[in-house]
């Protein structure tokens, strides 16, 4: 690859918006930096994985949240000794944080062969129940936590200093970009983005369709344990209410919000969840219109809304039509539905790079 | 052609073999259930069903029942989808909100808003508030569908969000409007009795419900089977751009069906308002029902409603009846198992083709 080809705007972009980060605590605000970008960087690293799947599998999974909340209630198991609830396993942080992903993988593994062979709309149904369920075990079955969640975890050294929590949630960010980016052009993010376009020339090519998508669903799962682990880190605790269908829905949200099939949508939606979770408030007049900050999902709601009616490719893919100049008549190839010549003999390698 | 290949050679090489497994794997664990229900169960809250025929009936009527209500739910969710491919996920949403309009309406018809006992409700204050709720339901619909869904039709994903987005606004809206708090829908006095047989009581108000399922259930088939728009759906189903060229005004026909699709939502909302009262978060608990019962059943197929309302309903009263009783809080897995061993033998559901 040459310098030439790794000078692009966005390979510049990504290492501006890197700089910044890292830079950022010795100018803004505590609150800024260990509560709202903190929290941003998360919960983009989580909502990432909807992009992955998304964008090279045409999965659209509601089950990435469950699978974070996975890693976070087996780490409060594991690492805890004598917390009120929970199995209190005791174990080293480091044995429980590999312990967390490992299940947080296997569980992904079992739960994408389970719909390795179902695709587009009912898939996003499947993951959603998946979703559901998993909240439901975890509120019910109290040896692992029960309605009232696991408390009182503490991050591992370094990790118990949330400059270090907030340096690790932004490295973790770029290098699941890096890597989401690059696995776009390895021989399995290849066959996964024919998987997604053409599952039956690529089956008769003779590439094992379910596998591939079982494949990107662990390891998106992986990397939602990863976002998993920071989340209960940041917190502290752990409880079902955060992985019920609410927040489910606010992540794919996010997802949505950001551009879903982009990866710098999913922090970028995330930061503008957060932002306007934490600001709406502020707004001067907002509670004349009857926007009051309890009524907050209205507004998330209706911002949705708006954007699957204006432009289902969020506003990373507003930004990029305006990049480009052009009309918002001209459908761009980032589109969320799968092309409806997928079984036309002609048909161009639409892949997800520029 | 994969498939017929797949027959031929079924009994002759090892892969094929293979293939067999997960079904003799699922017959092997239903055979299993069932003769743990009938004969093994040890330590469970309802005796063996040999020892103990009055609980397992109870537990059977509970799962009919509650597979009647699934139905009702289902059944509008699947009608929606097989016609026109839109998966409705503001679905509870119209559930819910048909259950707190016909609670606020029966609090008017009484004329008192708490402690209303079955004896001061009639048939006709629960019957008015049920229709009324569901037209309501109905009318939301049809408006989402004309508003929202008209223009973007195909665009299965896309359609998917815009209801997810409606139905997070629509969540918020109620908790405004209704509060947080549960409230409860009366049964009429007519119908809570109880009655008695070998030794225990049911509630006559379960089997009333039952029989409005039933009742929604064959006028739902008389309408599709019986009825020019009914055969209309069916074909449209089936091959609707056939349907379109043949002169069919298409556009009538999907907002028929987003209405009544609605309503079904709205008079299962209200039945369940009655059987277990509505409150914040019921939405999501529906929407969640409605989707496991479609694809066990398999999607926009109403005898796979049928199927699925009556498999989800089973094992979700038989799960905790029957587990050793200090498991009962495992039951809720066993929906999930469901699910995977019904999606492991048939991805589209028992009875789904792929799209």
């Amino acid at each position: 690859m040459s310098a030439r080809r790794l000078l692009n705007p966005t390979t510049v972009g990504v290492l501006v918006v890197f700089a910044v980060l890292l830079a950022l605590p010795s100018v803004a605000s505590e609150f800024f930096i260990y509560v709202v970008l903190t929290e941003a960087l998360i919960l983009g690293l989580t909502a990432s994985t909807i992009v992955f799947l998304a964008a090279y599998g045409g999965m659209i999974s509601l089950a990435q949240l469950l699978l974070a909340g996975v890693a976070g209630f087996m780490f409060g198991n594991a690492a805890l000794s004598d917390g009120a609830r929970g199995l209190n396993l005791g174990w080293s942080p480091w044995v429980a944080v590999l312990f967390a992903l490992g299940v947080t993988t296997a569980v992904a593994f079992l739960l994408g062969a389970l719909g390795s062979r179902t695709t587009g709309i009912y898939f996003l149904m499947l993951t959603l129940v998946y979703g559901v369920i998993g909240f439901t075990v975890f509120a019910q079955v109290v040896t692992i936590s029960g309605p009232g969640g696991v408390t009182s975890i503490v991050a591992p050294e370094p990790f118990n200093d949330r400059l270090t929590l907030y340096y690790a949630a932004v490295w973790l960010s770029v290098l699941a970009y890096v890597a989401f980016r690059a696995i776009g052009r390895t021989n399995f993010g290849l066959a996964l983005q024919g998987v997604r376009d053409d599952p039956v020339r690529m089956s008769s090519l003779g590439y094992n369709v379910a596998l591939h998508r079982t494949l990107a669903f662990a390891l998106g799962g992986f990397v939602a344990g990863l976002g998993g682990l920071l989340n209960v880190w940041w917190r502290g605790q752990i409880d079902p209410a955060s992985i019920s269908i609410g927040p489910t829905l606010i992540l794919l949200i996010i997802a949505v919000i950001g551009g879903i099939s982009y990866f710098e949508g999913a922090w970028l939606g995330a930061l503008v969840y957060v932002l306007l979770d934490t600001y709406t408030a502020d707004i001067p007049l907002i509670e004349n219109i009857g926007l009051t900050p309890d009524r907050f999902n209205t507004v998330i709601g209706l911002i949705v809304l708006l954007i699957m009616v204006l432009s289902p490719e969020g506003l990373v893919g507003i930004l990029e039509r305006l990049r480009r100049g052009r009309g918002i008549a001209k459908p761009s190839e980032h589109s969320i539905e799968p092309p409806t010549t997928a079984h036309s003999p002609v048909q161009t390698g639409a892949g997800q790079e520029p | 052609v994969v498939a017929t290949s797949a027959q031929t050679t079924r009994r002759t090489t090892p892969r094929a073999v293979l293939r067999r497994v997960p079904a003799l794997v699922v017959y092997a664990l239903v055979a299993l259930a069932i003769l743990w229900v009938l004969v093994l169960a040890e330590n469970t809250p309802a005796k063996p069903a040999i020892s103990d025929p009055g609980g397992f009936a109870v537990t059977l009527l509970d799962g009919l029942t509650n597979a009647g209500l699934l139905f009702v739910v289902a059944s509008g969710f699947t009608l929606i989808f097989g016609l026109m491919r839109t998966v409705n996920m503001a679905h509870g949403s119209l559930f819910l909100l048909a259950g707190f309009t016909a609670i606020e309406l029966q609090q008017r018809m009484v004329g008192r808003t708490r402690s209303i006992a079955p004896e001061d409700v009639s048939i006709v204050s629960w019957i008015v508030p049920l229709l009324a709720a569901a037209a309501l339901a109905a009318g939301l619909g049809v408006l989402l569908q004309q508003v929202f869904l008209r223009w973007n039709q195909g665009q299965e994903l896309r359609q998917a969000l815009i209801t997810i987005a409606i139905s997070v606004v629509l969540a918020d809206q109620m908790l405004r409007q209704f509060g947080g708090l549960a409230k409860t829908m009366v049964w009429p006095g007519a119908v809570s009795h109880f009655v008695e047989f070998s030794g225990e009581r049911y509630a006559t108000s379960r089997l009333f419900m039952l029989g409005v399922a039933v009742v929604v259930g064959v006028a739902l088939w008389l309408w599709l089977t019986r009825t020019r728009m009914g055969m209309v759906i069916r074909a449209g189903v089936d091959d609707e751009p056939m349907v379109r060229a043949l002169g069919i005004n298409v556009a009538v026909v999907f907002g028929v069906t987003f209405f009544v699709g609605a309503f079904l939502a709205g008079v299962g909302g209200v039945m369940g308002a009655s059987l277990a009262g509505a409150a914040t978060g019921s939405d999501g608990v529906w929407l969640l029902n409605s989707l496991v019962v479609v694809i066990v059943g398999g999607l926009g197929s109403i005898k796979g409603a049928v199927a699925g309302s009556v498999l989800f309903g089973l094992v979700g009263a038989f799960s905790p009846a029957y587990l050793p009783s200090e498991y009962t809080f495992y039951s809720v897995i066993f929906s999930f198992v469901l699910l995977a061993l019904v999606l492991a033998l048939r991805p589209y559901g028992l009875l789904g083709r792929p799209a």
